[in-house]
């Protein structure tokens, strides 16, 4: 079984936003660039099945070489390589069509990508990937497992969960739940050596054009002080918010 | 030449969401002077829709219709948008509004552009407002494409009331074969979820441990609100994951959101940002969170929560 986990290359969730050249681009200083964390939960539910279906795990991110070191870091983890598409990951539809173009070379049986990347919260890359290639898909995908040839995944949906059943070839919406937080994998110093001489393949990207521009960004309008209304006076806050706030 | 809008049901009723989706498409349909077309499945009874300016209702049946499978409404809710020569469809941010809006994007050749929170800057291009980094940053985004699908943050843009009649067809849409099979639904009733509710009602860390917890369902409860958590209490087990708010888990855009012994972590006001008016009760004044709520009441969430209870029933009452 061959096994592809996107991965997006995000600021860190501590990170401060903020914007330079005319609110146009994001301002990288200073800020870490760690996996998205819902692909992280994919690579590690990857790396599992890596090791129970003798599966073969790589790693594919759209950007320059500034990528690169968290490319590592899946190595580390245990994936067996690592493309690099060389280009600037414009917007979704883009990277969808860059992968979609890989996949169709290498004929994964499983693309695993996070639901929705913590930058640009697009949501869409998975499921374009899979419309793309026409290709079964689930996400939201919170439980994976793979026998004979059939995939059973649990999605989350609104007040609860729905148990699927799938062929391949299958793209996956990774989240949180498909391992749970505690199982992430610290790469270790052996992991960290051998990922060091693991392949990392860096390809041309192919002409697609993006379908959108991020025209500026911005910021919400910063908020008001807080009204602070003493612990025993619970009569105010119920006025405050039936007469002000206007929400009970 | 319309707006075609996918509305959603369940049980035979429309969701809320499916009223802000038709409200935002009444005002798409007004901006572009189009007509607003809405796409129900498996649902006879349309009319429900006329509340909100909708000019047609067309609703897909076969046998396929009445259990949502991505793939298969995706290339209904396409093959409707291609008749009406749709060059706007609106989704919402529901879970199956975001499953299945990519695929019906291929189908279509379109750009969809989520987590919109405005009406668009202008139609030609089509420029849509959003948020990104979840919901700590708004971008200004541009579509390169003629044909565009809209998915709609919820709470953002409100219901709004215009009268129609519309007309109400149905369409055996043809059914796109798949290997996928829903095998089991495990499903809470009656109980309000995170993404439909007004109210939210979130408890942290200082609720001290899983057992304390009915103070933050008798409050949900008097309030008719869902219950969340933080990141702290799902990682620990005490509630579950469905629960977990922030910026890996679930985001919240209600009306009123309640944090109660939440510090306010980053992670975790990035995903309740979109709220419209958040309450705050902690005991550490120093607690991040009083930076970001708008109303605040420093006290022992023990002593705090069983008056604030007593009072909202008193309140309810009147």
């Amino acid at each position: 079984m061959k096994i592809l986990v996107c991965i997006s290359n995000v600021p860190d969730t501590t990170s401060k936003i903020n914007f330079v050249d005319s609110n146009t681009k994001f301002d990288t200083q200073g800020v870490q660039f760690i996996i998205n964390p819902n692909d992280e939960f994919g690579l590690t539910r990857a790396v599992w099945l890596q090791q129970k279906q003798q599966a073969e795990v790589t790693v594919l991110t759209v950007g320059d070489a500034s990528c690169e070191p968290t490319l590592r870091k899946c190595l580390a983890i245990g994936a067996d390589k690592a493309i690099r598409v060389d280009a600037d990951p414009t917007d979704g539809y883009f990277v969808a069509k860059q992968i979609a173009a890989v996949c169709e070379k290498e004929s994964y049986d499983l693309i695993i990508a996070g639901r929705e990347s913590i930058d640009h919260n697009g949501a869409m890359v998975p499921g374009l990937v899979a419309g793309m290639l026409d290709y079964e898909y689930i996400t939201n995908c919170i439980s994976l497992e793979i026998e004979n040839d059939q995939a059973t995944a649990a999605r989350e949906i609104d007040g609860g969960k729905e148990i699927v059943t799938s062929g391949f070839p299958l793209v996956i919406g990774a989240q949180k739940g498909l391992v749970e937080e505690s199982d992430l994998i610290i790469p270790n110093m052996r992991g960290i050596m051998q990922a060091r001489k693991k392949p990392l393949e860096v390809m041309a990207a192919n002409d697609a054009d993006a379908s959108s521009t991020v025209v500026s960004f911005d910021k919400p309008a910063p908020k008001g002080e807080v009204k602070l209304i003493d612990a025993g006076d619970i009569d105010t806050l119920i006025d405050l918010l039936h007469n002000e706030a206007k929400v009970i | 030449m319309a707006v075609v809008i996918y509305t959603e049901t369940e049980n035979g009723s429309f969701k809320k969401v499916a009223f802000e989706i038709a409200s935002y498409g009444k005002a798409l349909a007004d901006q572009t002077g189009q007509k607003l077309v809405a796409v129900t499945f498996n649902q006879e009874d349309g009319s429900a829709l006329g509340t909100y300016g909708v000019d047609e209702v067309v609703n897909v049946t076969g046998s396929f219709a009445s259990s949502f499978s991505a793939k298969k409404y995706a290339a209904a809710l396409a093959q409707v948008a291609s008749e009406k020569e749709a060059s706007l469809v609106v989704v919402s941010s529901s879970a199956n509004s975001k499953y299945l809006a990519p695929l019906l994007a291929v189908k279509l050749s379109a750009t969809y552009t989520s987590n919109v929170v405005a009406l668009p800057e202008s139609i030609e291009p089509l420029t849509l407002k959003r948020t990104c980094y979840t919901s700590k940053a708004l971008s200004m985004v541009s579509s390169n494409q003629s044909v565009n699908i809209i998915g709609l943050s919820s709470n953002a843009f409100g219901i709004i009331e215009t009268q129609s009649s519309p007309s109400q067809s149905s369409i055996a849409a043809e059914e796109a074969s798949s290997s996928m099979q829903i095998s089991a639904v495990e499903k809470v009733t009656g109980v309000i979820t995170i993404a439909d509710a007004d109210i939210v009602v979130s408890g942290g860390r200082g609720l001290k441990g899983p057992e304390n917890w009915h103070l933050i369902e008798d409050l949900a409860a008097t309030l008719g609100a869902a219950t969340a958590c933080s990141k702290p209490v799902s990682d620990m087990g005490w509630r579950p994951h469905s629960e977990h708010v922030g910026q890996t888990g679930k985001p919240v855009a209600s009306n009123l959101y309640i944090a109660i012994g939440v510090s306010g972590a980053i992670q975790h006001l990035a995903g309740i940002n979109s709220s419209k008016v958040k309450v705050v009760i902690n005991i550490d004044p120093e607690a991040p969170f009083f930076k970001a709520a708008d109303y605040g009441i420093v006290g022992d969430a023990f002593e705090v929560l069983p008056a604030l209870i007593e009072k909202l029933k008193a309140f309810k009452a009147a």
